[in-house]
């Protein structure tokens, strides 16, 4: 069993827009046999963060397109994307890209 | 001979007060030759692409040059070196409004050697609040002048050449690339099939592309297609659902947040162009001016996959960015046409309903802010998002208010229901969600939108309405 573990979640660029406007999020995922990746947490925001519209952030099994997902302060490319394994105490952005000027 | 010097004193006296005001007349001439000079009848606007001729080497800065720039001079990484550099590189500004303002500003200011300024749009009222190079003087002027007006009072030895089109993919290519001896190109549009298109003419010239965004109280930046760092494609190869995507005539924008980026665009082009590590190749910048935070995060590399950048590209020429991304090259407002012509009226028909009393209820499904700056007064406010969401409190607000009017009816035929918003976009859209919940959630209503929203009845019926 892996213990549970705490996570600070933040949302920008406009995507906290769909979560109440709220931008911060500290939450504690709870103890499961595996251990946590970015896919199963993805679907964990989807279940209990995301209440509306989750077609605006979630589109097949990854985030939409737009949405840059920053993981510790690195693009979540180089930390392996959806197979990262979270670990107690990560910081995990998802930012909107912006395009006005 | 006493009368004759004191005529002398006298006369001399005279001469003196004389050549004061030719002195005076002498600045005031000077003054109004170049302000004509720096007047937007003065400077050539171009509609087309034109053959520029190269810059030349500056083997050494003049004594004005020197005192103009001397604080820079002084710094050690720029110094000299980096100033001669400056006079020789060439930057391409796509898009005068809130980022490219600040940006072209500050590098007129620093001494670039040429400035390209391209914009299809002309300066409005509602521009000036971000982007500070037009005045309330230049309203209907293209942006591309205007800029380049302002910029020649800062700094005249600079070369200007504003192009008052739309960048395109027939003629992207053919600007970036015909600044040979530079260089250095900004992202400073407003639109998602623009940024592609800059991209991908960047990749395809092998031009560094400095690009920043901004939007209500945030700003990003980064360096793309540098010293192997990632394109913007690398970063997103799909473009976003054109619905998720907002722009500043919707969302609305804090001047001084692309005015902070802008200038931050202007530095990294200062440090590319003087031989400088740029900070933020392969780094996002992120600036929240809400929470007072900037942040840098580290991006990926140059992705051997990437369509355009990568090993394969199959992106090997410019393509139809429009279509491309399912969305216009600019960030004026969509026309949506969601309803039939019998579930609309014009702000003429709605007059008509209000002159003749007839009993309804006006719903504005606009956000509260934008109530806040003007609204109908017969009208109730809910926003689209809570018809949506069909939020209880606000369901029960709309049931209320229809029994209230109801009342006054024989209540024999549905119950009309007249939705506004500013442009008639999204009272489309809860016209729909109404119709579903009449009969059901609601009693049997009937839900038309009013064409062209508010700015429509500001245009047509009442002219001391607002717009914005």
């Amino acid at each position: 069993m892996a213990a549970p573990i705490s996570l600070h979640l933040e949302f920008g660029g406009g995507a906290e827009l769909l979560f109440d406007g709220v931008k911060n999020h500290h939450v504690t995922l709870p103890s499961q046999s595996e251990p946590w990746n970015m896919k199963q947490l993805l679907l964990w925001i989807k279940g209990n963060l995301l209440k509306e519209r989750p077609e605006l952030f979630i589109q097949g099994d990854t985030v939409r397109p737009g949405i840059l997902v920053l993981i510790n302060d690195a693009d979540w490319e180089l930390m392996g994307e959806m197979d990262y394994r979270l670990q107690h105490q990560d910081n995990v952005v998802f930012i909107s890209t912006l395009h006005g000027g | 001979r006493a009368v004759m010097e004191q005529d002398i004193v006298s006369l001399k006296e005279q001469l003196l007060v004389k050549e004061n005001e030719i002195g005076i007349l002498k600045d005031k001439l000077e003054r109004l030759l170049k302000d004509s000079q720096c007047s937007t009848e003065a400077i050539d606007v171009q509609g087309t692409v034109t053959q520029l001729t190269p810059l030349q080497e500056k083997p050494f800065l003049s004594n004005e040059e020197i005192m103009r720039y001397s604080r820079q001079l002084l710094v050690p990484q720029f110094g000299v070196k980096g100033q001669q550099q400056l006079c020789r590189t060439s930057v391409l500004v796509v898009g005068c409004g809130g980022l490219g303002c600040p940006l072209a500003q500050y590098l007129a200011a620093a001494g670039v050697g040429r400035l390209g300024l391209l914009d299809y749009d002309e300066v409005e009222l509602g521009n000036l609040h971000r982007q500070v190079l037009h005045g309330e003087d230049r309203k209907g002027k293209p942006k591309a002048l205007s800029a380049a007006a302002s910029l020649k009072r800062l700094n005249s030895a600079v070369d200007y050449v504003p192009y008052h089109m739309q960048l395109t993919p027939e003629n992207a290519l053919q600007l970036v690339q015909q600044y040979p001896c530079m260089d250095i190109i900004a992202d400073c549009s407003d639109n998602v099939p623009t940024r592609y298109l800059v991209n991908d003419a960047c990749v395809l010239a092998g031009k560094p592309l400095v690009s920043a965004s901004a939007l209500r109280m945030e700003g990003q930046l980064t360096v793309y297609n540098y010293c192997g760092g990632p394109c913007y494609r690398c970063l997103y190869p799909v473009p976003p659902p054109p619905e998720t995507v907002t722009n500043c005539s919707d969302g609305g924008v804090l001047g001084v947040v692309p005015g902070i980026m802008g200038c931050f665009q202007a530095l990294e082009i200062l440090k590319i162009a003087s031989g400088q590590e740029p900070g933020y190749r392969q780094q996002l910048l992120m600036f929240d001016a809400q929470e007072a935070r900037f942040r840098t995060i580290k991006l990926r590399p140059r992705q051997a996959g990437c369509s355009v950048c990568g090993e394969n590209p199959s992106v090997r020429a410019l393509q139809d960015y429009e279509k491309f991304c399912g969305s216009a090259a600019t960030d004026k407002c969509r026309r949506l046409c969601l309803l039939d012509q019998e579930q609309r009226i014009s702000v003429q028909e709605y007059k008509e309903i209000l002159e003749e009393h007839v009993p309804h209820l006006l719903l504005d499904v606009r956000p509260p802010v934008e109530v806040d700056i003007c609204h109908l007064p017969v009208s109730i406010n809910i926003p689209l998002a809570s018809l949506e969401d069909k939020k209880a409190p606000h369901l029960q607000l709309l049931k209320e208010k229809i029994e209230e009017s109801r009342q006054k009816t024989d209540r024999k035929s549905d119950f009309p229901v007249y939705v506004i918003c500013k442009l008639g976009n999204d009272s489309q859209k809860a016209v729909q969600i109404l119709q579903e919940m009449s009969g059901v959630e609601l009693e049997h209503i009937a839900a038309k939108d009013i064409r062209g929203g508010l700015m429509a009845w500001a245009q047509k019926i009442d002219l001391s309405f607002p717009q914005y």
